[in-house]
């Protein structure tokens, strides 16, 4: 839906133009991660430990360097000691100290002058594991008798008696539960489930890191925020964060999965140690499935108290989840929050556990917490309205969060979009569609926070009258353009006169990543900030030429203006002519601004999907699905539609196919795309999307981040929709064949 | 190890190279000839982002030695464009089908090849023969609406031409 | 690695039984370079048997059968019209296999010489009885498909055997085959299940049928049970419940996580019906 038919007094925010990325894009042009190259550059690979969990006994390298063409091994004893905290869990994820603790975990990495002799090279490293007892799932690590697989690794907050395993913990909640749950007519109580999944994204990791004698080094990575990069291969290394400056490649997605490091050190510890030559690091498929950073596994008891006229007067939960075998990695800090955003309920106790498990350092995928929250709870809360017949939009409305009312998590809502999201849902043609034999309809709402952060961003005009733009947060969903037409906006001039590029580490004051849907909010927020002041310093220099107060003049469609009768007459002065005089009339023009971004503004979103199952195999086809989303404003109403789109697909697959498997060994089964099943072209109908504008009060132009919420909604809808079809409920993702078919014959019986 | 030599056809260039036995056609593009507009996502014929035509045939190039494109006729995304963007590339632009891009070389290029073959596909034909190309940004909503759009102009163009 | 490009098959297992190392024969290298860069194998010599004359091609036999070279690739066996039209059942099995790209690439011979059990055009070809020609240093010999596959990655061919064509037997008249996989997705999975029937009328009763489950066993089984459960019906539903039970019977799957043994064990009835009706369909001509 385009916003063309809202009257809004924006010229360009709210249309549709072409991202300068694009042509580079669809011609090949583009340079991503692995596209790089330098000369002299060598190729460099990495040694995995086989196993779940074992000791490192010994690394014998020797064969590997008496390879012709082999210039370099690094191993951990490389690398400096005496890290501590997520520094030292950074370095031990980079390589592994003496214990391997997940499958594919690095153990070393070498360099030589091919690809395909840094394979053989790796081959040669011969390693000596000590294989130890391993656990994989979130509830059997905690159980009793569980091998404790790191001492020491809770934090402050585990209370005492827990399993060892136990990193972290957490409990908040308000009102009285029990006296809820007793005025309700209706209490139920389930556990839901849900695998690990991988953001998938299509563009393996990917770098070519360079390191002379001095300890000073360059990088050229795709990464979704290279300053923290910066900071993390520093840190690792043991340098100075100054001593290294990172540029962003075009990014071939991220989702979150980009945000930290993985193997990036490494290029440069190579490169160090092969004399300053340049190293180029390039992930397969299967070392991104294995060893990047998957989601969480959770487990979770939800309970809730309805009254039969759909009024939920207490909810409960208890979330444990694992993000690997390192403290602090799963979103239990984000799925507790999320778990009731949606509802305005009087009594909520909300508590997690934090669990470490044999498996990969877990990152950030899209909404990190509130898909797994959202399968839990919306759920139950589907499963409730079926039992007492009530319309799950309804029941949504009934006890939906609104603008003032305080969340589920503490801070009081300022202006939200929920309701409007239930609403058009209800409204649309789609929610009216008379379901066939073996069909389904699955609702749910969805939330996220979104983020501000810290945010530089410097604007520079051009003698031509052109602006450019310096941003520092990559761009993964079509922010440049949005930016550009903010900017545009703001400086009354056309979008093709407005140029936005992502720069390195070196040209901007600190950018926090592209996480947290914040690139259109902050870096557009602090752009147009930076146009402002841009627009003040030319208002003062047409007000020189003038010979009249700074103040007395005004600046619209692009030119300075004398601010009414009383400045004079004075013809306007362009960006253009001012830009052409700036040399001589002051110098160069810049507008910068430098914030942590606040005035954040959460999204809400609620979709509605049909699906059809065959009662005989199980197997979910997705017949329509409907994404309902509150942007705030549209500044790109098409990067808003493929943000829902995107989001809605991946919560799709994580609901019916996408799970990493484990075996008995504690080996990931599945490290590949044949096997790590997302969805294909011919799995998904057409997604119709509805945009929302309830417009943000902490944005200039009304902005709310929105790539995030999409992905959370989906998960609990899709199983709704599969128990409309079937009758049976499914309450461990994903809604495999198996699973559906089996859960159908057991609802028969 | 000693190498093959490879002669072939690239876009309409005639080429020659040194290729290791090992060497797949994939990085024989994207390391000696300098064409990474080609991409790696998955090394096993599961994502298609490294789609190329070869002979005509679309295939992926990371399943193929590049000893095996000797004597062959290579096409890739670098060679869509003429004297302009094809229809497929602008409509992509145009229907915004495209967010992080890295899947995009390798649609169009499997997509110029079923408007080749199929002028009036319908959505679902479109879908299935795009299956092979994983798309993780866009749902593959836009996709589908620049695939049929850039159908539909060309066969206005060859309905015009002819 | 040695990269050969023998111009003969009889050069092709000349090679092959002189070489000591690890050998792979090349044709469309849709499984082989997925196994070389996994580094599940490092082979010694690489055969390409594509220089060879006649891998190519697909000729109708005297009687009525058709024989293809082992470098047709599934794209060409699905655009040619005789073997659609005869066996469309082989031919949408070879057309399952991996995405549009893969079919650019990939041959029948392929997928039954990689030995998966779940191979999608394998069932097919068992079902129609198909042959295959082995050429070694000693010559050629026959094999029908069904005796190839030894289990999981492995076949029976002797060391310096290649297989160098493929025969389909004359579908002769009111006769049809279909081929069904059950996968999770649309698209790009490995088959869960697998099932091929080929079967002849005579008038509206079953004369003759095979019936092929893939992906259930370790190699693909040719159900005598299930192809009895059906001769001499019409195909009514009772013989069709009684093939599905002698399919379910049949199959000897594994769990794994692909499926489960008990989900396989049923889907393997669900697909031999619903394959069985649209073979019958065919013979009759109605079918697509």
């Amino acid at each position: 839906m385009a916003r063309d038919d809202v009257k809004t007094g924006y010229k360009l925010i709210g249309t549709r133009p072409n991202r300068p990325d694009g042509l580079d894009k669809v011609t090949g042009r583009a340079r991503y991660g692995a596209d790089f190259s330098l000369p002299g550059m060598l190729h460099a690979a990495v040694v995995r430990s086989p196993h779940a969990h074992a000791r490192i006994v010994k690394i014998d390298a020797s064969k590997a360097l008496a390879l012709d063409g082999v210039k370099a091994v690094v191993t951990r004893a490389d690398l400096p000691t005496g890290l501590t905290g997520e520094d030292l869990n950074l370095q031990d994820n980079t390589l592994a100290g003496d214990t391997a603790l997940y499958d594919g975990h690095a153990v070393a990495a070498v360099a030589a002058s091919s690809a395909l002799l840094a394979q053989d090279a790796a081959r040669l490293i011969e390693v000596t594991y000590e294989v130890l007892p391993h656990v994989t799932d979130v509830d059997a690590a905690m159980a009793p008798g569980a091998p404790v697989i790191r001492e020491g690794v809770a934090d402050y907050s585990v209370p005492e008696g827990m399993h060892g395993n136990v990193a972290r913990y957490m409990e908040f909640g308000h009102g009285d539960v029990e006296a809820g749950f007793a005025a309700a007519d209706i209490v139920r109580a389930q556990t839901y489930r849900t695998e690990a999944t991988h953001q998938g994204y299509i563009e393996p990791h990917a770098c070519v890191g360079q390191m002379g004698e001095d300890g000073r080094g360059e990088m050229w990575v795709c990464t979704q925020g290279h300053w923290y990069i910066r900071r993390m291969c520093a840190a690792v290394l043991g340098i100075e964060a100054a001593n290294l400056r990172v540029t962003p490649s075009e990014i071939g997605g991220g989702f979150g999965g980009k945000t930290t490091i993985f193997m990036e050190p490494l290029s440069l510890a190579l490169s160090k140690k092969a004399g300053g030559r340049p190293v180029k690091l390039v992930m397969s498929r299967s070392e991104v499935l294995r060893a990047t950073g998957p989601t969480a596994s959770a487990s979770m008891d939800v309970k809730l108290g309805m009254k039969t006229d759909g009024t939920i007067t207490a909810g409960q939960v208890y979330f444990r989840m694992q993000g690997g075998a390192f403290r602090g990695m799963s979103p239990i800090g984000e799925a507790l929050p999320c778990a009731f955003a949606c509802y305005d309920i009087p009594a909520l106790k909300h508590e997690a556990v934090e669990v470490i498990a044999n498996r990969p350092k877990a990152a950030a995928y899209r909404a990190p917490g509130s898909p797994m929250a959202a399968f839990a709870v919306e759920s139950l809360v589907d499963e409730m309205c079926r039992e007492l017949k009530l319309d799950p939009i309804a029941v949504r409305l009934k006890n939906g969060a609104t603008n003032g009312s305080k969340s589920s998590y503490g801070p009081v809502y300022n202006v939200i979009g929920l309701k409007e999201t239930l609403e058009a849902a209800k409204a649309h043609p789609n929610y009216a569609i008379p379901l066939g034999p073996n069909q389904g309809r699955g609702v749910a709402s969805g939330f996220w926070f979104n983020h501000g952060g810290e945010t530089s961003v410097t604007l520079a005009v051009g003698e031509d009258g052109t602006a450019t733009v310096m941003i520092g947060t990559p761009d993964i969903g079509g922010s440049r353009a949005s930016i550009g037409l903010m900017v545009a906006e703001t400086l009354g001039i056309p979008y093709e006169n407005v140029r936005v590029n992502v720069v390195e580490t070196g040209a901007l004051g600190v950018n926090e990543p592209t996480h947290g849907s914040r690139a259109t909010f902050a870096s557009g927020k602090a752009a147009v900030e930076a146009a402002r002041q841009a627009i003040a310093e030319m208002c003062r220099r047409a007000a020189a030429d003038w010979g009249i107060d700074a103040d007395a003049v005004e600046w619209k469609d692009g030119a300075a203006h004398p601010a009414g009768p009383n400045a004079g007459k004075h013809p306007p002065m362009t960006i253009g002519e001012i830009g052409s005089k700036m040399g001589s009339t002051g110098g160069p023009i810049s507008g910068h601004h430098e914030v942590t971004a606040e005035g954040v503004g959460a999204s809400f979103g609620t979709h509605v999907v049909d699906v059809e199952v065959d009662p005989e195999t199980g197997r979910t086809t997705v017949l329509r699905y409907l994404v309902v989303q509150d942007a705030g404003t549209a500044i790109h109403p098409a990067y808003v539609e493929g943000q829902y789109q995107g989001g809605a697909a991946q919560g799709i697959g994580w609901a019916l196919n996408e799970e990493y498997v484990y075996g008995a060994d504690g080996r990931l089964q599945n490290p590949v795309f044949l096997d790590y099943r997302i969805p294909v072209a011919s799995d998904l109908p057409m997604i119709d999307t509805v945009i929302i504008e309830v417009p943000n009060p902490g944005h200039p132009y009304g902005v709310r981040g929105v790539g995030e919420t999409g992905i959370t909604p989906p998960l609990p809808a899709v199983a709704s929709a599969i128990a409309g079809a079937t009758g049976a409920r499914i309450r461990s993702l994903p809604c495999s064949p198996p699973k559906v078919l089996a859960a159908i014959k057991a609802a028969r019986t | 190890m000693s190498k093959i030599h490879v002669s072939t056809t690239v876009n309409g260039d005639p080429v020659e190279f040194l290729a290791d036995p090992r060497e797949t056609l994939l990085d024989a593009l994207r390391n000696q000839l300098d064409l990474t507009g080609t991409k790696e996502g998955c090394g096993t014929g599961d994502c298609g982002a490294c789609s190329v035509t070869v002979d005509g045939t679309l295939v992926c190039s990371c399943l193929m030695l590049a000893a095996e494109a000797n004597g062959k006729r290579v096409e890739t995304i670098e060679g869509m464009a003429r004297e302009e963007l094809h229809p497929l590339q602008r409509k992509f632009i145009e229907h915004a089908a495209l967010q992080c891009g890295y899947c995009t070389p390798g649609i169009l290029v499997a997509a110029k090849a079923l408007l080749e073959r199929n002028p009036d596909p319908t959505d679902t034909e479109v879908r299935y023969w795009l299956a092979g190309n994983l798309c993780r940004c866009t749902g593959y909503d836009k996709i589908i609406r620049a695939v049929q759009d850039a159908a539909a102009e060309m066969r206005q163009d060859h309905r015009g031409a002819a | 690695m040695r990269y050969h490009t023998p111009t003969s098959f009889a050069d092709a297992a000349a090679i092959a039984a002189k070489a000591t190392g690890t050998l792979r024969f090349l044709a469309g290298g849709t499984d082989v370079l997925v196994q070389m860069r996994a580094g599940m194998v490092q082979p010694d010599d690489l055969i390409d048997l594509k220089h060879i004359p006649g891998v190519d091609q697909i000729v109708q036999t005297p009687d009525g059968g058709w024989k293809i070279g082992i470098a047709v690739p599934g794209i060409v066996l699905g655009g040619h019209e005789g073997l659609v039209r005869d066996w469309p059942g082989v031919v949408e099995g070879m057309n399952l296999v991996g995405s549009t790209q893969v079919q650019g690439r990939a041959t029948l011979a392929g997928n039954l010489c990689n030995g998966s059990p779940a191979a999608d055009s394998v069932p097919g070809l068992i079902a129609a009885g198909a042959v295959v020609t082995v050429t070694g240093p000693n010559g050629s010999r026959e094999m029908p498909v069904e005796a190839v596959p030894a289990g999981p990655g492995k076949t029976n061919l002797a060391k310096g055997e290649v297989i160098s064509s493929i025969t389909l037997p004359p579908r002769g008249n009111n006769g049809g085959d279909c081929y069904l996989r059950f996968i999770p997705r649309t698209e790009m999975d490995i088959a869960v299940v697998g099932c091929a029937v080929s079967l002849r009328l005579d008038g509206d009763k079953v004369a003759e049928a095979r019936v092929a489950l893939g992906a259930v066993a370790p190699t693909v089984i040719l159900s005598e049970a299930a192809a009895q459960a059906i001769i001499g019906t019409v195909l009514d539903d009772a013989a069709l419940a009684a093939l599905a039970k002698a399919a379910e019977g049949a199959a000897k799957p594994i769990s794994d996580k692909r499926g489960t043994k008990e989900f396989r064990i049923e889907v393997a009835g669900v697909l031999a019906r619903r394959a069985a009706r649209i073979a019958c369909d065919r013979a009759k001509g109605m079918g697509k």
